[in-house]
């Protein structure tokens, strides 16, 4: 420390907002670079020195631990209870946040005995940018834009539940049009969504050429999207009272030919796959849960299905009128990796089928309901009216009153039960916004699905889950 | 709200949840165009014997556990568990009131498994302290956050971000 170290104390880092102390530090005591050290050690060994490039001036020291912590380069083990570290076979491998097959940024603590998990510890964490406290301060019109980010895997899936139990506050009927837009567009995102997992899934254990025709396929839905919302992702496509826009002119033949691909690919994949003895080796077996553990842990959807688990919101909760179509509901048997790729595979013949019914059937009328009290006036009637353009402009500056109470709507999105716990207290904002989310819960019971699996079966086993660490972390 | 005896009628499983303690009381309404929504508002001393009553009653999955921060409420927060009956095609959502003072509740960790991250969340965003709770730690804020972000007197953006340590 030099002399003006004591210059330091006295002037410390201004917490937010004040001007920054002027000349305070010579360049001795310039904030160093530690992009890595040495878990451990007592004293963090810096690896790089002091530099004058701006950017990478980093946090100051005192932040250093919840940096590490964020990183994920501090490896603590914080198991609950102590580690049997008198076993010189066992140490602790710390697989993540940035490790390419976790999916986003999930952490795994894995303890290792040899080869052989014996136990695995979850971290995440990573991704929370506090979507449910940002929810409380949108209004109810707004709050399409921020869940459609949550599972960004499935948008429709999470916009239709915020509509879904918005509605049921407001009480307004949803005209039958769009409820069969909106049961088009989420079972064409299941088939986009499963798609994304087949295509992780396959280069996750090696068949890379996957990879490739997964994400080929859906990038046929995803335009699909883009033509009908304007976006290939987070959409806020479904609002409350209906949808954003009608379907454009000749969007049937673009579901057909969605159909097509999707159901030639499925062929292609399976003759890829299915009978690939390295597939079957790797994924027979392999991250097994019972239905009772998967009732435990509230799993759900195909990898609570795939345990033979008979369980889906569609059938069991009917919402927007997904009753009127005609599908089935594939159930595997053994809880395991290959059971789950059955059951997803299936699900998107399903999905193609429930799509088919809804282009057959689909009903005229309006794209949303005609309550004023959520949907804006007419633009023909702006021009005409002055009432008119003050009510459209207070929908969309303060929004709609929602009445006071709570409610709790499921619907089954690719990952599983994605349920909204909403509570008004009558304004036009929810006063409390609570996301579960399927694959919170998925994550929740890995330590059950890897224990005694050796550690290549991590990754088999991770991947065959689907979770969207998004959708963990909100 | 339905009287209790249509309740009966309805659901037999819940009120037989509500049995297990005085302190429960039963409620539902059905939103138009929604699932039937039954609630059993429950004391906090009573809490786990309801909870353990409805496993047993058939509500074999659990689904969801979550806080709400109604700020100038007594008692302030609210405790809220979700459960699934599968056999039934019923949900069930119990309620447990928590003063300012004492934010703390037994927790149903050996109950349902799966309570254990959702506690863990619930503590991490609320501070509700779920007594009896294997590792009770910040499961989505960093573990040096102070406060507990999605209480109401908890400001957003009070916090100071800084990209770029200052001279």
């Amino acid at each position: 420390m030099s002399d003006d170290a004591p210059t330091d104390e006295e002037a410390p880092l201004p917490a937010s907002g004040g001007t920054p102390p002027k000349g305070g530090r010579d360049s001795d005591e310039r904030r160093r670079v530690h992009d890595l050290w040495v878990a451990g050690t007592e004293e963090p060994s810096w690896v790089a020195t002091a530099t004058d490039e701006g950017a990478q001036e980093l946090l100051p020291e005192d932040l250093d631990p919840a940096l590490a912590t964020q990183r994920g380069v501090a490896v603590v083990d914080d198991y609950g209870e102590q580690p049997r570290l008198d076993d010189e076979e066992l140490q602790v491998l710390n697989m993540g946040p940035q490790h390419p097959a976790t999916h986003g940024v999930l952490r795994l603590q894995i303890e290792l005995e040899g080869e052989t998990i014996r136990r695995v510890k979850p971290i995440i964490g990573y991704l929370h940018t506090g979507m449910e406290k940002t929810g409380e301060t949108l209004t109810f019109m707004q709050g399409g834009t921020n869940v459609t980010r949550m599972d960004y895997l499935s948008p429709f899936h999470n916009e239709l539940c915020f509509a879904l139990a918005t509605e049921q506050l407001l009480d307004v009927d949803i005209p039958e049009r769009a409820q069969a837009i909106r049961i088009l567009m989420t079972e064409l995102n299941r088939v986009a969504s499963h798609l994304i997992w087949l295509a992780t899934f396959g280069l996750d254990i090696g068949a890379l050429s996957m990879m490739l025709y997964g994400w080929r396929e859906r990038e046929v839905v995803l335009e699909f999207f883009e033509k009908v919302t304007g976006l290939r992702m987070n959409h806020n496509y479904i609002r409350a009272g209906g949808v954003a826009a009608d379907l454009p002119e000749g969007w049937e033949a673009d579901v057909e030919h969605i159909i097509d691909i999707v159901r030639t690919g499925l062929a292609d994949y399976e003759a890829l796959l299915n009978e690939n003895p390295i597939f079957i080796e790797r994924t027979q077996g392999i991250g097994v849960i019972t239905p009772a553990e998967v009732h435990a842990y509230g799993v759900t959807g195909a990898n609570a299905r795939a345990a033979g688990v008979e369980y889906d919101v569609r059938k069991v909760f009917p919402y927007s009128g997904i009753e009127r179509y005609e599908f089935d509901v594939p159930v595997g048997e053994h809880g395991d990796a290959f059971d789950r790729y059955i059951v997803r595979m299936e699900e998107m013949r399903q999905s193609l089928h429930i799509v088919e019914q809804v282009v057959e059937t689909m009903p005229p009328g309006d794209y949303r309901t005609d309550d004023r009290k959520v949907t804006p006036p007419p633009r023909q009637r702006i021009d005409e009216s002055m009432e008119a353009l003050i009510h459209h402009f207070k929908l969309f500056t303060s929004g709609f009153e929602v009445p006071a109470g709570e409610v709790y709507q499921a619907v089954e999105s690719p990952r599983g039960e994605l349920g909204m716990y909403v509570v008004s207290k009558g304004g036009t904002r929810p006063w409390r916004l609570h996301v579960r989310t399927p694959s919170f819960a998925t994550v929740q019971a890995l330590p059950v699905m890897m224990t005694d699996l050796l550690v290549a079966d991590v990754i088999a086993t991770l991947a065959s889950l689907d979770p969207v660490l998004g959708d963990v972390d909100r | 709200m339905t009287d209790e005896s249509q309740i009966d009628a309805v659901i037999p499983a819940a009120s037989l949840v509500a049995e297990a303690a005085d302190s429960a009381e039963l409620s539902s309404f059905t939103p138009r165009g929604g699932q039937t929504q039954v609630i059993i508002d429950v004391a906090r001393d009573d809490y786990p014997a309801v909870v353990h009553a409805a496993l047993d009653a058939g509500y074999e999955t659990f689904t969801d556990l979550c806080a709400v921060d109604h700020l100038a409420r007594e008692p302030r927060f609210d405790v809220v568990v979700n459960l699934l009956s599968q056999q039934y095609g019923e949900r069930l959502r119990i309620k447990v009131g928590l003063s300012n003072e004492d934010p703390s509740l037994a927790s149903i960790t050996t109950i349902y498994a799966g309570a254990d991250f959702y506690e863990r969340e619930t503590w991490d965003l609320f501070g509700i302290v779920f007594d009896g709770h294997p590792d009770l730690s910040r499961l989505l804020m960093p573990d040096e956050w102070e406060g507990h972000p999605l209480r109401k007197d908890f400001q957003v953006g009070a916090i100071p971000v800084e990209f770029k340590a200052t001279r």
